[in-house]
């Protein structure tokens, strides 16, 4: 079928559902989700929103500005940072008023707990900032946000699998989806398209990602010319539940919760003398897997312990009540009284697609890609640089969701629709018969295993040379072998064999695109740490990769950091 | 690792006239959720078979499921929980099977929003936060759990057997979540739109919903309380 809207927005999380219903009402706008819409990962957000309220105590925009760019390891780009701290306390209010249902503090206002790396005073002291609803934050505003869009009318295809971006040189033409219900290619003609497909961390074996992040917008921007930036920065979470990655939310140590090795060490302590466990999380992920390379996990095997033991019930059960329950399912323990086994799970990603501060894509040599849009994870506006802060993720899919809002409804006028040549989804069609016709092969989710395997050993916390290379040459090799592929199921209706097909194509061109930059980055910088250059150098690595799809392969260059208040020093905290 | 039996309900319409039981077998550890072994039977035995999954840790909802006779999440139920016995896995009850464990859940969402599950005020926005009790805000403390998983609307007897019209348990919980939040101001009607019997009264305290409930929301006593609200506020009103 083909369809036709003013503005298609792709993935449901926070970041989609705030662009469409910034443009509701305005525009023709419709929601393709791979997943029903209330099923997006943003819902799996636990700790909260950054805000400078100043609820608990005085804050400022430019103390949470002043952590985000020194969070990021001054990579963030500073006018990005600034917009995002100074349009917080407007979205978190935005949010209220719309029925977001807050946790309180006594005096009736919007309750703030303390968050890894948010301060107070540049940096003297650990501060309450993040505004949450118990452990569940990114669950109720997505529904929030979800029941407002129904409200507003707009018409959503939920199961709808992104396979292509239409285009003709850098200005957007439509779309080509896959319905997974009936198995069939659908078109939409479109004068916007605005990518908030989420992040990737399905490339990794430990994460704490949803079956569904496998970076579908990040690749088809990449495939479509748009270069990718910051791609090595991978944000490692200290605390996934060890074996499954499952989240334990940061706000367990913003409510006191602490990190003991094997000898029951607070080990923190010699990592970060003032913030301790609120450390962020790059150097709290780096120093668990120092304990443990120096055989200090517990039992000298690798994990630690988060202990929640002296927080008691009552505030296990109305501040984190959701990572309980984790603990008592997957674990069987009970957080009351025993501790957490945790390691570091891949959670996030700080690269993306560029985009300026109102989320038009940069293409090729940082021209707009006319009609093209990026929000959320899958984009890198910079706000988070080299590492992000807890809480500023769901701030920055709400303040430039909205923003990119606004900036769609502004450059529609003078997007003209185009006239979609017939027959343009005609490769992917051709594509789709090719892996369904090849009789035998491999299973696509036997390479996934493999490609996940190799970037946790190659391309994780620690990093180095001989690693890097050994991974890219075994990425390179599985890259090789997706001809091979083959699904065994033929049928038209929910065939997600077929689509695991498309993923994994997906993952692996990004997993290269981490690898080569993160092997031309010869520094160490936020998440991205080599052994072999274990420093920051500013003099020559202050600076953004760029990746583009080339003939000959991923090709690396670079471009500036928007530096405006805060100059580079020394991170320690 | 021990080897665990699941027997699992297969449906194609393109195919099948009706639903048929394949039974696979899959090496587990305990502590397994059944969605890994379901995944591991998609993955490296059977890549036919169809469900829903997503977050894998119980927040989105996507794999509820009936699992040995109960509407459950397969990421939230381990192997462990069936004493390693055969594992019965059939989608769920009440919506139409498009394929395998995979429903229609339209009819579920559009009765979720029929109830206006949104925020309705008439006071113009102040310029920060409205204020609110935290007393006020632990009233749907237990109601914001609610993942739209469909688990208690499937499983309940007075959908099923008795009342097909029953506005159903997840979306009298919404209802509730809204009743008690400080902050709305459209509860009397939300209270009107559930007197009748298709609505609020239509339960029956079976009590299934509190059962199965994933999120542990104790459904039928908010459904009890709404009850309660009707009688106090629509007869106050009316006498």
């Amino acid at each position: 079928m083909i369809f036709e809207h003013d503005v298609v927005v792709v993935g449901a999380g926070l970041a989609g559902l705030r662009t469409a219903v910034e443009v509701a009402g305005y525009v023709d706008v419709a929601l393709i989700s791979k997943v029903f819409p209330t099923r997006s990962h943003s819902g799996a957000a636990q700790g909260g929103i950054a805000a400078a309220l100043g609820n608990e105590e005085p804050d400022s925009w430019e103390w949470h500005m002043f952590d985000t760019v020194k969070g990021s390891d001054f990579l963030a780009d500073q006018d990005a940072a600034e917009v995002l701290a100074r349009d917080a306390p407007r979205a978190v209010y935005e949010l209220e008023h719309m029925g977001v249902p807050f946790n309180r503090n006594p005096k009736g206002l919007i309750a703030q707990r303390a968050f890894g790396g948010h301060t107070g005073e540049l940096g003297r002291r650990s501060i309450k900032r993040a505004c949450h609803a118990a452990d569940r934050t990114g669950r109720v505003i997505m529904d929030t946000l979800y029941h407002e869009a129904v409200r507003k009318g707009i018409k959503v295809y939920p199961e709808f699998h992104l396979l292509e971006l239409i285009h003709k040189e850098e200005r957007v033409e439509g779309l080509a989806v896959y319905d997974l219900a009936l198995g069939e290619v659908h078109v939409f003609k479109t004068r916007a398209v605005v990518l908030a497909t989420g992040g990737f961390g399905k490339v990794y074996k430990t994460t704490s990602n949803c079956f569904a992040n496998t970076g579908d917008g990040v690749y088809l921007a990449y495939n479509a010319g748009v270069p990718l930036q910051d791609m090595e920065f991978v944000q490692f979470h200290p605390t996934g539940i060890r074996g499954l990655g499952v989240l334990i939310s940061e706000a367990a140590r913003g409510e006191g919760g602490v990190l003991r090795n094997g000898s029951g060490e607070r080990f923190m302590e010699k990592y970060a003398p003032t913030l301790m466990d609120l450390a962020p999380r790059d150097m709290v992920s780096r120093a668990i897997a120092r304990e443990v390379r120096e055989g200090r996990g517990v039992g000298g095997q690798d994990y630690v312990h988060l202990d929640l033991t002296h927080l008691g019930i009552e505030r296990l059960s109305e501040k984190l009540p959701e990572i309980s329950s984790f603990v008592r399912i997957y674990l069987g323990l009970d957080p009351v009284k025993d501790l957490i086994p945790v390691e570091p799970t891949c959670h996030y990603m700080m690269g993306g697609i560029p985009t300026d501060l109102g989320g038009a894509v940069l293409g090729q040599s940082g021209r707009i890609f006319q009609g093209l849009y990026a929000a959320g994870e899958c984009a890198c506006v910079s706000v988070h640089g080299a590492n992000r802060l807890g809480c500023n993720s769901l701030l920055d899919l709400v303040v430039f969701g909205r923003r990119t809002g606004k900036r769609v409804l502004k450059d529609l006028p003078h997007l003209e629709p185009q006239s979609l040549a017939e027959g343009a989804d005609e490769s992917v069609r051709m594509g789709l018969d090719r892996i369904k016709e090849r009789k035998k092969g491999i299973r696509p989710r036997a390479l996934q295993k493999q490609m996940q395997e190799v970037m946790s050993t190659c391309c994780a916390v620690y990093r180095s040379e001989t690693g890097l290379t050994e991974g890219l040459d075994s990425v390179r090799s599985l890259l090789a072998r997706l001809d091979e592929v083959a699904v065994e199921n033929k049928g038209r209706r929910f065939n997600t064999d077929l689509t695991d097909c498309l993923e994994l194509e997906y993952l692996l061109r990004l997993a290269e695109v981490i690898l080569v930059s993160a092997g031309a980055r010869k520094e160490s910088r936020g998440a991205h740490f080599r052994e072999d250059f274990p420093q920051r150098d500013d003099l020559n690595w202050l600076k953004h990769s760029l990746v583009q799809k080339t003939d000959q392969g991923p090709l690396v260059s670079y471009k500036p950091v928007t530096i405006t208040r805060f100059q580079p020093e020394a991170r320690v905290y | 690792m021990a080897e665990i039996s699941l027997r699992i309900s297969r449906f194609d319409p393109d195919v099948d006239r009706e639903s048929r039981f394949v039974t696979y077998s899959v090496q587990a550890e305990p502590t397994e959720r059944v969605l890994d072994c379901l995944n591991r039977i998609k993955w490296e035995q059977d890549g036919t078979l169809a469900y829903r999954m997503s977050c894998g840790h119980g927040v989105c909802g996507s794999d509820a499921m009936k699992i040995n006779g109960r509407c459950s999440l397969a990421c939230q139920k381990l192997v462990r929980d069936y004493d390693g016995g055969e594992i019965v896995i059939e989608p769920l009850p009440s919506y139409r099977v498009l394929k395998d464990l995979v429903v229609d859940l339209n009819p579920f969402f559009e009765r979720v929003q029929l109830i206006r599950p949104f925020l309705i005020t008439s006071a113009p926005a102040p310029e920060k936060e409205r204020k609110q009790d935290h007393e006020d805000s632990e009233k749907v403390r237990e109601a914001i759990r609610c993942i739209l998983c469909a688990c208690c609307t499937a499983s309940c007897p007075v959908l099923t057997s008795e009342n097909e019209r029953f506005i159903g348990p997840a979306p009298l919980v919404w209802v509730f979540r809204y009743l008690f939040d400080s902050r709305d101001e459209e509860g009397l009607k939300r209270l009107e739109q559930m007197d009748n019997p298709d609505g609020a009264w239509g339960c029956k305290n079976y009590f299934e919903c509190t059962r199965v409930c994933p999120k542990e929301i104790p459904v039928t006593k908010q459904i009890n309380i709404i009850k309660r609200e009707i009688q106090k506020k629509l007869q106050q009103k009316t006498d």
